[in-house]
């Protein structure tokens, strides 16, 4: 009794005029934590893309490695007098290039397999939802098969299955990840199915591809957008799990887990730096993206309007 | 019945308990003041939002943020208790005395039980909390509280969960709860509206008789003025936070002398005459937030003059009989009421 | 299923090519892959060696450990197992505690941080973390060893370490690094089951009937919240052995997850299947129980057809 008073006597400040979209704008940059979640991010995706103009060497091209200057401590001077700011490797290898470089890799398989797994997952997801039936059953049998089972287990026998290598690692992360986008879109989509301007929509003769994409699946938006942001973390963290693993991304490429991978075989003599600041991003990149995920979760999500 | 014959058991003056939300200061009880005798069943009634369950929680002190006491006093008389003032008494206080001087039984019987605990866990709880007493003689108080109640079989009862109970079970299960520790006073929210009607009835009339039995105070919160007037002896009715009206219920009900008092009358279809359109009150309950200044009931009130943006003080109209308007309805015969009162 | 753990196996490639020297003659090729089954096309290895074998419990010899691979498994599934219990246990014993104290004051610095420690448990790369434990405690303050398992006692034929000194002190760090995610869940489950429950008018009651905020807390909030949340971590029990791989890599710990990285890169097939099957058999197996002790903690399930 007594909690509800507040609520409904609320005035809703709320303009009318608000689309749903600005309005979930106005949420999302009311917390300053998210906000500075994003800023960061940008940052992050801003040094990737620009990553051979930023770093002082190209760390994967052993022509520029000099071997002479390996295991050097971070601030460290090389032999032709240059500065390794984060040190060096067992090779030589700069690290903060090979952080830079590695992170590229990160993202790339990042985006690339989550935006993959959108498509395959919500093509599925709407389908099932649209047309029901046998379809359906099949679409969702194999989905709750796969989600009964933990990511890693699967991402890690695929790859055992189809070897290492960076496009293997984005086939496994896709094959383990469209399955939520399928769900999430087909639970949604189901809802606005049985509203009544899709069975307008239905009466005006509009073809099913016209009704599947131009009116369930904007509609079913919200979610995706915020499962995307989660999948996006844990696609990073996937990757970077199994090349440390040994089964990713094989360590003659840049990326962050093999970096981490490099370093623990010389961690145990002292040498942290090759391991730890190559973690450091991993998870700077991992808290920013939670950070923006969880915030779009609570501005899209219609049920949390405070 | 009258409180100057009987000792007092409650006093509260000028209460106010505010909830500080988003959208400014709720005011749900704006200086109530309110008189209880020990063993007097007092009706509580209001619309939805007239802050008469928030007066029900702020005796028990139960009332959580942002919600808070901002001023007034509840002095409690109790047994064996000093004269002492409720709202400013310590948590570990009030603990003592919610459950064994005062209880309280809620609107929703499937709620008001957990549904993991078994039904004799919640009993013999209440009682072990206020007294050090072995589990063998709160388990035989609580299966005799059960019989009282009219729960067949208890001593099977005592060991199902909640939900193998009907809801008027239940509220039963939630009666004998509250009445295990003998408490002075029972606050009860709207304890039988989640209810059919026939067992409404029965918990009722069952109710007031263990009431008078034991000498229990009761105060019954409840929107249905006709139910309470079966049941109390006095009744107060509030409206936007305040008490507008109180008196015996004779006298109220059969000449009501508010005019939110008389439109609820009006309200009730047992009041109407056969196949005329159900008379009702205007307008809508006003938001707490934003209350309109002087008297709240002015903008829906036929009565209301440029007197009514003064705030009305309560003032005498008969023997125990107050009210507070400017311009309350003169005492005339009940025959010729509803012709007076036209909506 | 069987038929995915076969294909992806016997897909794995030819571990003939890593067992033998590159020298070696075509004679002995052809013995070794007689032995191993491999002579025979693809069906008739899925229907005569390995469906047969399955049902003998016979799933192969090891390539590289030259053992029968179900023999390895059960040998190092003590350590895995007792690697995920302490993990779990630590998840419940840390991630309730925290939990409801953040649910029940959310506004609170307390209840912030708990929420941001929560975030960031989200977020850390479980084998950095190990990697970061090990340089802090076994490196720097050199207080805890970095790996193995140490000393051992052996119960029922099997290996533990949880019951001498020096086994707990190895525990510690892996145990620590595979319960973080979980623990962070924990959390986030038991604070919104307390925010929840918290307005519910049981517990209003429970407070109307006068009993002290422990007796509310301790029993009539936390049995309610418990019932998700041991749902979760039952079913979450599985990827807890599953991350384990991760964790006993970090610290060198010779469970199954150890076994299976190493049996992936050797191309050891039939460890492999073995691990597959166990890992499957497992999940089933964790489903069952978490049925079971859901129904004996909701009284509205296990008395349901009665009422």
């Amino acid at each position: 009794m007594e909690g509800s008073i507040p609520m409904r006597t609320a005035p809703t400040k709320v303009v009318a005029s608000e689309s749903p979209w600005r309005r979930a704008l106005s949420d999302f940059t009311s917390s300053r934590i998210a906000v500075a979640g994003f800023i960061i991010l940008s940052i992050l995706i801003m040094s990737a893309l620009l990553a051979p103009y930023i770093t002082p060497q190209n760390p994967y091209d052993l022509q520029q490695l000099n071997v002479l200057d390996k295991d050097m401590h971070p601030f460290a001077h090389g032999v032709d007098g240059r500065t390794y700011l984060l040190g060096t490797d067992d090779q030589g290898r700069d690290i903060y290039s090979g952080i830079v470089f590695g992170l590229r890799t990160s993202l790339i398989v990042g985006f690339g397999s989550t935006s993959v797994a959108l498509v395959i997952g919500v093509f599925f997801g709407l389908i099932a939802a649209y047309f029901g039936g046998w379809l359906e059953t099949i679409i969702m049998r194999v989905v709750d098969l796969q989600l009964s089972f933990p990511s890693m287990l699967i991402a890690l026998i695929l790859l055992a299955l189809i070897g290492p290598g960076l496009d293997k690692v984005m086939i496994a992360i896709v094959a383990v990840q469209w399955a939520y986008y399928a769900r999430t879109v087909r639970s949604a989509a189901i809802v606005e199915r049985q509203k009544e301007y899709i069975e307008a929509a239905k009466c005006l003769g509009l073809s099913n591809a016209r009704v599947l994409f131009s009116h369930l699946l904007p509609n079913s938006l919200p979610p995706i957008i915020v499962v995307a942001t989660i999948t996006l973390a844990q696609a990073i963290l996937l990757e970077a799990t199994l090349s440390f693993l040994g089964v990713g991304v094989p360590v003659t490429q840049p990326s962050l887990g093999g970096l981490i991978k490099k370093g623990s075989d010389v961690m145990l003599s002292g040498e942290y730096w090759v391991s730890f600041f190559p973690g450091m991003v991993l998870l700077v990149t991992m808290v920013s993206l939670n950070l923006v995920g969880d915030q779009l979760r609570d501005a899209l999500n219609p049920r949390i309007k405070k | 019945m009258n409180t100057s014959t009987r000792s007092l058991l409650l006093e509260i003056n000028s209460l106010q308990t505010w909830f500080d939300t988003r959208a400014g200061t709720v005011k749900a009880v704006d200086g109530v003041d309110l008189t209880l005798a020990r063993g007097e069943i007092l009706g509580l009634v209001g619309e939805s939002g007239s802050g008469k369950s928030v007066m029900g929680y702020s005796i028990m002190r139960l009332i959580d943020l942002p919600g808070r006491i901002v001023g007034g006093s509840i002095k409690f008389y109790g047994e064996g208790t000093q004269n002492e003032d409720l709202v400013n008494a310590t948590s570990d206080r009030m603990r003592r005395l919610r459950g064994s001087h005062i209880a309280m039984i809620f609107q929703d019987p499937m709620m008001s039980l957990n549904p993991v605990l078994r039904i004799d866990t919640q009993m013999i709880e209440a009682i072990q909390a206020h007294a050090k007493v072995s589990n063998k003689v709160a388990r035989d108080r609580a299966r005799d509280m059960l019989g009282k109640v009219g729960i067949p079989s208890p001593e099977e009862r005592l060991q199902a969960y909640p939900h193998q109970f009907s809801g008027g079970m239940r509220q039963r299960v939630a009666i004998a709860t509250a009445m295990l520790n003998k408490p002075e006073l029972i606050i009860a929210d709207e304890p039988t509206t989640a209810l059919d009607v026939t067992v409404q009835a029965q918990i009722l009339y069952e109710v007031r008789k263990l009431c008078r039995e034991s000498g229990t105070a009761l105060i019954w919160i409840t929107h249905d003025i006709a139910l309470i007037s079966g049941l109390a002896d006095r009744i107060a009715v509030m409206y936007a936070g305040r008490v507008v009206e109180t008196g015996l219920v004779r006298d109220v009900i059969a000449a009501p002398r508010h005019p939110y008092t008389a439109g609820l009358m009006g309200s009730v279809p047992s009041n109407n005459p056969r196949g005329k359109p159900l008379r009702q009150i205007p307008g809508m309950t006003p938001s707490l937030s934003n209350l309109p200044k002087g008297c709240a009931f002015a903008p829906r009130c036929e009565r209301a003059t440029v007197t009514c943006q003064q705030v009305p003080q309560e003032s005498p109209v008969g023997a125990e009989h107050k009210v507070r308007c400017f311009h309350p309805i003169e005492s005339i015969p009940a025959q010729s009421r509803h012709d007076r009162i036209k909506v | 299923m069987v038929v995915v753990v076969f294909i992806s196996m016997y897909a794995l490639g030819d571990p003939t090519e890593v067992l033998i020297a590159p020298d070696a003659s075509q004679e002995v090729r052809d013995k070794l892959k007689q032995e191993l089954c491999l002579d025979r096309p693809l069906h008739e290895q899925f229907f005569y060696c390995f469906v047969g074998n399955v049902l003998h419990g016979n799933l192969g010899i090891s390539f590289v450990h030259d053992v029968s691979a179900t023999q390895l498994i059960f040998d190092r599934l003590p350590a895995t197992l007792e690697l995920a219990i302490c993990a779990l246990l630590l998840a419940i014993f840390i991630g309730i505690p925290l939990g409801m104290l953040a649910g029940l004051k959310p506004q609170s610095p307390i209840g912030k941080g708990i929420m941001t420690g929560s975030v960031l448990g989200f977020s850390l790369p479980t084998f950095w973390v190990g990697l970061m434990l090990i340089l802090l405690f076994a490196v720097t303050l050199k207080w805890l060893p970095a790996g193995g398992r140490g000393e051992t006692v052996q119960i029922l034929g099997m290996q533990f370490s949880f019951l001498t000194r020096d086994g707990l002190i190895h525990l510690l760090l892996p145990a620590v690094n595979l319960a973080l995610f979980k623990i962070a869940l924990v959390i986030r489950l038991s604070r919104a089951g307390t925010m929840e429950v918290v307005h519910q008018d049981y517990i209003k009651f429970a407070r109307a009937k006068g009993l002290s905020t422990p007796r509310i807390v301790f029993l009539h909030m936390l049995k309610n919240i418990l019932i998700p949340i041991i749902t979760v971590l039952g079913i979450e029990f599985g990827s807890l052995i599953a991350f384990s791989v991760v964790t006993e890599t970090v610290f060198r710990w010779p469970g199954i997850g150890s076994l299976l990285i190493q049996s992936i890169a050797k191309l050891d097939r039939p460890v492999v299947v073995a691990y597959l099957l166990l890992v499957v058999f497992m999940f089933i197996l964790i489903n069952l129980v978490v049925d079971v002790v859901y129904s004996i903690l909701d009284p509205r399930v296990r008395l349901g057809g009665r009422s």
